[in-house]
């Protein structure tokens, strides 16, 4: 093969990186604009306020997948969050350099990399089989609580490690316990990189069908407690185009959700935008 | 209580929350091994995964067809995502302008989080018609389409992982290299990826693991016939959709073979996973 010059593999180079660049740009502004362009018309409080009613048509709205969407996110959230802070302070706070240590934190790399659906098969051989709760809101979100444990861990100890060692030595200095340390100094500081690793659960636990399809099932009725059936919104897309023909609707539930994700996700960099102001005095 | 009472007790609390992942990785093992066992037992281990025929009716429970349909979905993703992923994340960290890159960030970052039925769900409106145009048989739900669906979904993922071990490097590097003549493109190859080669490796195996682990959005363009893949063009099943497809109505043997095709997924991850870090080890 003949050796080309420098400046030939540049400009070849560059066209490339360049190509590359923009068609991974357009496709994934193609996905979002086209859920957003052909959603958004099928939008309107008549979809967002009557349940769906189904049938191959796929009349009606999706007014129960909110109700059971926000009950599968509260009860999730409620479980998950003492959970993963708890668990947080102990490996960032009180874990000894010993082997448990090192096997809690590969058990949490390894759990990270485990499949939705191996989550799934999980809470419906125990919560839905095993402890009787059948297919319901409170077995999806158990399954859930565990599905995103090792993520608010990983990420809640990070931002407590973040927190400088004086401020702890400080405290100790004064007499405080070390739970008091921790409790009135090292959590405090640390709430803002925790908080952030909460709204991104719920971003995360808004996205997940597998796990939810097959321990919540797919009832479209309207929810009455935490024990009965319930369809999060991700898994109504799924059924709206499985099983049948509306699918604008599909795609306005789509739209729906990735408008969800977007303010979530601006709402982090709103947040961490306030408290580095914040730290730098500036308020 | 006294604040002594309070501090001793916290560290037996805050202990038991500690050992909570390890219980939950034990208990997930326990269950999902627990419930396939009948199934290895009766039908045996080899007969499970290299058995080429799916009739839970007729009592044959073989998932080497889902294993290659999980196996090739996932390569095809890769070869397509991987090359494109890695150009766009030179492009944003390296060559695009500062304005581009302040676009796209947080751009990409909205797409690692949208759900993935969204793909699956754009991908069955948009891309299905188009095979079936092509290959003239069939509604167009084929492997192709899943492999096209699942790599355009860890496009994100693998991009803002590259991107971001490309960034952490100092700029010293790309000075330096450029200071002796090189030219940018030179710098990029002979530096910059070498530099952050273990940043794009993780970048990869995470976005495999996504690949063969994603069930919904598969399911919803792949067609689900428990068929060996041998056409791209036409439908296949994996081990993920297998299972998801299938465990809502299953029951005794059956459902315990679908746990068993868990297990088989568990530990294809696993290996993945493993290899991986072997492979980093080695060269680092």
């Amino acid at each position: 093969m003949m050796k080309l010059s420098p400046k030939l593999t540049q400009r070849i180079a560059w066209v490339s990186i360049w190509a590359t660049g923009i068609i991974a740009i357009l496709t994934l502004i193609f996905i979002v604009g086209y859920t957003f362009i052909k959603g958004f018309p099928a939008i309107n409080l008549e979809f967002l306020f009557t349940d769906p009613k189904g049938g191959v048509s796929g009349e009606g709205g999706i007014f129960s997948c909110i109700v059971a969407t926000m009950w599968l996110i509260v009860i999730t959230m409620a479980i998950l969050i003492p959970l993963g802070i708890g668990a947080a302070i102990y490996l960032s706070e009180y874990a000894p350099d010993n082997r448990l240590t090192r096997l809690i934190s590969y058990s949490l790399e390894l759990l990270a990399g485990v499949p939705s659906i191996v989550f799934g098969l999980f809470g419906f051989a125990i919560f839905v089989l095993a402890l009787h709760f059948n297919y319901s809101i409170i077995a999806g979100a158990l399954t859930l609580v565990c599905l995103l444990l090792p993520f608010l861990i990983r990420t809640a100890e990070e931002a407590m490690r973040a927190v400088p060692q004086s401020q702890r030595e400080a405290a100790l200095a004064l007499g405080t316990t070390k739970w008091q340390t921790t409790a009135n100094v090292v959590l405090p500081a640390a709430i803002p990189g925790i908080t952030t690793g909460i709204i991104l659960c719920v971003g995360r636990a808004v996205a997940e069908s597998a796990c939810l399809y097959v321990t919540m099932g797919g009832s479209a009725a309207m929810p009455t407690s935490f024990l009965s059936g319930g369809r999060a919104l991700a898994v109504h897309i799924f059924y709206l185009a499985m099983e049948t023909t509306a699918l604008d609707k599909a795609l306005a539930t789509g739209a729906i959700l990735i408008a969800l994700i977007l303010i979530i996700n601006l709402s982090t960099v709103w947040l961490s935008q306030r408290f580095y102001a914040k730290m730098q005095g500036i308020r | 209580m006294s604040r002594y009472f309070i501090d001793r007790a916290s560290r037996y609390v805050v202990f038991i929350f500690g050992v909570l992942a390890l219980l939950i990785l034990a208990a997930i093992a326990i269950f999902i091994l627990k419930d396939s066992l009948p199934a290895f037992r009766e039908i045996g281990i080899s007969d499970i995964i290299f058995g080429t025929k799916w009739y839970p009716s007729h009592g044959a429970f073989g998932i080497l067809t889902m294993l290659a349909g999980s196996v090739l979905v996932t390569l095809l993703a890769l070869l397509m995502a991987v090359p494109l992923a890695l150009g766009c994340a030179i492009f944003l960290a390296e060559v695009a302008p500062p304005r581009i890159r302040q676009l796209t960030r947080p751009a990409v970052e909205l797409l690692v989080g949208i759900p993935s039925v969204v793909y699956g769900l754009v991908g069955m409106i948009v891309l299905c018609p188009l095979i079936a145009n092509l290959s003239g048989t069939g509604s167009g739900s084929s492997v192709l389409v899943a492999a096209i669906v699942l790599a355009i979904m860890i496009l994100p993922t693998v991009t803002s992982i590259s991107e971001d071990s490309m960034r952490a490097i100092p700029n010293q590097y790309r000075e330096g290299a450029l200071a002796l003549g090189a030219t940018r493109w030179q710098t990029i190859h002979h530096v910059i990826l070498p530099a952050a080669r273990n940043g794009i490796m993780a970048s990869i195996v995470l976005g495999t693991g996504r690949a063969i682990g994603e069930t919904m959005a598969v399911i919803m363009v792949i067609g689900n016939s428990p068929i060996f893949p041998t056409n791209i063009f036409a439908p296949a099943r994996t081990l993920t959709g297998n299972i998801a497809v299938e465990i809502m109505s299953a029951t005794g043997i059956h459902q315990s073979a679908l746990f068993a095709t868990g297990v088989v997924l568990f530990i294809l991850i696993m290996l993945i996973n493993s290899l991986a870090l072997i492979a980093y080890r080695k060269k680092t």
